[in-house]
């Protein structure tokens, strides 16, 4: 009551200035209270988020995770969901073929990339690399896709491919062991140029917190820019070029429409760079949807996307955990 | 000796330079690689009756017809699913800035979102099916929004949270002196300084939302007509260009590079665009 009688008079005199009538300190303060209590509840949201995509694909992936033991489930290589054989090893390996091809293939022109941005380029280069970076990462999976399709593919196909035959055909990694272009590298190559704005942007990121004064102490005593480079600014930001690599390899193994397109598709073992794949996001999505009818299938494929998930749950927080402590407020 | 020590790091040096702008030229050339193979494909099967009609009988055997269900498909879908980012992003950045700033909870929060940029898209699609399934909702607009907004969320609130923290710090102290409230400086300071860091976010988000198929693909479903509800199904671009190139017919296969023609015109405009908003906005805010 007595809290009442005070606006009104506030309000009164405000309206006698012929001003705005504004609401008292109390009505103010308890917006603010009401607005803090509400605002921290939608905070937590992305935590419980997480937590509830997590527990949803253990549950609903336990039927597969206790009829079968994780030997068979994780090692076997027979996936024949009609006959109840559910091995993901095959799908495993190719996970891990075409994302350590695509990131060995980008690690080392990003690196590079983003030293010369840090290092050597001028503003004019680097005003024109923000953009060229940032529509490269704009630019759709599935466009991606396609470009593997009609440019890739056919590149592996009528290029790389006769090249290795002609001479890697001995090292069993590079032996060419089938006729077209769908294989491990040509999703590895389009991975490449997905991941490379990422690496290149937190690589360059980190390189700016090295202190300028270094580079110049390092610099009046006569070393090169390179040497410069090699023996003051990376030793101090390799951990965060790992974390880099570490995030870019975690986007990689989640990938899903543009890998599909052009990696093959085949459920077999991979054994050379040549072979055709089938990564796990891949399976999920050709098959995921029209399996109802079989036991289990479902829950084989929930697994999938738990498996995927918590690789990448893993990598994520290593990595952002030491990207967060090396930029400190930089980190975004 | 002292001669030959010195020639030999400059022509390291110089070596490691040219290494360096050659790997920058090879990304500035995929960039071009990737537009140019686009555009030659493309453009040869890019007519009027691709953006101004919905798919005819036999459309996918090589008859006639455009994919405008796929285009307002995809621009519903990703418009819903920004909004509805948005009505959550704002409250979480305005949240993150105002009251936890770098507190141990700031860092958790971040971190939190970070994650969840990570999680693949496709295993939202898989999560958003099983909710849908269990609350029995058929694959639909609404579902493919929903989804879409757990997509978008982490981006949105990021890109603004980049723009917020660098505001000057001196502004949000002058307002709490003055005897704002937090909410006030909220609502009153940070939200005008943030606004072209909104919009970047806005458009980089919905940019992100459209391209992604791996999300809708279980959620949203396919249909060739133009939803009227949002508890129909509706098409997408990266949908329609995904399933024309699954075909035989090589005239589909056309219409389907057609199809990814327009998609990344949409995505170029959209990022091309949100650099010019923000520098043109961006005169406004105090430094």
């Amino acid at each position: 009551m007595n809290r009442q009688i005070q606006l009104d008079i506030n309000n009164t005199n405000l309206g006698a200035e012929g001003r705005r009538s504004r609401p008292s300190v109390v009505a103010r303060n308890r917006q603010n209270q009401f607005a803090r209590r509400t605002f921290f509840i939608v905070t937590l949201l992305p935590m419980v988020l997480i937590a509830t995509v997590t527990i949803i694909l253990v549950v609903r992936s336990w039927p597969i995770l206790i009829a079968y033991s994780p030997k068979d489930l994780f090692l076997g290589s027979t996936w024949r969901p009609d006959n109840g054989l559910f091995g993901f090893w095959p799908y495993i390996v190719g996970t891990f073929w075409v994302t350590i091809a695509g990131v060995l293939l980008a690690v080392p022109p990003c690196l590079f990339t983003a030293l010369y941005l840090s290092e050597y380029s001028h503003s004019f280069t680097r005003s024109i690399a923000k953009p060229i970076l940032d529509l490269l990462a704009a630019i759709p999976p599935v466009v991606y896709g396609v470009w593997g399709l009609l440019a890739i593919v056919p590149f592996v196909e009528d290029v790389l491919a006769p090249l290795s035959k002609r001479w890697f055909s001995f090292i069993p990694i590079f032996a060419v062991t089938q006729p077209t272009g769908f294989s491990i590298i040509a999703g590895g190559i389009v991975l490449a140029v997905m991941i490379a704005p990422l690496i290149i942007s937190v690589v360059y990121e980190i390189l700016r917190t090295v202190p300028e004064e270094l580079r110049h102490a390092s610099l009046a005593v006569g070393a090169t820019q390179w040497q410069t480079i090699r023996q003051v600014v990376i030793p101090r930001v390799i951990p965060g070029m790992v974390a880099a690599i570490v995030l870019a390899a975690s986007r990689a193994l989640g990938e899903t429409m543009a890998v599909l397109m052009v990696v093959g598709n085949v459920a077999q073992v991979p054994k050379s760079i040549f072979d055709a794949g089938y990564p796990l996001p891949a399976l999920i999505a050709n098959n995921y949807g029209d399996m109802m009818s079989i036991p289990l299938y479902d829950a084989a494929l929930l697994c999938a996307a738990l498996i995927l998930l918590i690789v990448i749950l893993i990598f994520n927080i290593l990595s952002t955990l030491v990207l967060q402590r090396m930029l400190g407020k930089n980190w975004a | 000796m002292m001669k030959k020590r010195w020639q030999r790091r400059h022509v390291i040096e110089a070596f490691v330079k040219g290494l360096m702008m050659v790997s920058f030229l090879i990304v500035a050339g995929c960039l071009g690689a990737i537009l140019w193979t686009i555009l030659v494909n493309g453009f040869p099967a890019l007519t009027w009756d691709m953006v101004t009609q919905i798919p005819q009988g036999g459309f996918y055997l090589g008859k006639g017809g455009g994919v405008l269900n796929a285009i307002l498909g995809s621009l519903y879908l990703a418009g819903g699913g920004t909004l509805l980012a948005l009505i959550f992003s704002l409250p979480i950045a305005l949240y993150l800035e105002t009251y936890l700033g770098d507190s141990e909870w700031g860092r958790y929060v971040r971190l939190s979102l970070d994650v969840l940029w990570g999680i693949p898209t496709i295993v939202y699609g898989v999560f958003g099916f099983i909710i849908m399934l269990a609350i029995g909702l058929r694959a639909s607009l609404l579902a493919g929004i929903v989804v879409l907004s757990l997509v978008e969320l982490p981006i949105m609130v990021r890109a603004m949270d980049e723009v917020i923290r660098r505001m000057p710090a001196d502004l949000e102290q002058a307002a709490l002196a003055l005897g704002s409230t937090k909410l006030e400086v909220a609502v009153r300071i940070v939200i005008r300084q943030m606004l072209p860091g909104i919009i970047t976010a806005i458009l980089l988000a919905f940019g992100r939302g459209i391209g992604d198929a791996a999300s809708v693909l279980f959620t949203a479903g396919y249909t060739d007509r133009i939803p009227s509800s949002l508890m129909q199904p509706t098409a997408s671009l990266p949908l329609a260009v995904f399933f024309q190139l699954g075909t035989p017919y090589p005239i589909v296969q056309q219409r389907g590079y057609a199809s990814a023609l327009i998609l990344t015109i949409i995505v170029l405009i959209i990022s091309v665009g949100s650099r010019l908003i923000s520098a043109r906005l961006n005169k406004y805010t105090v430094k």
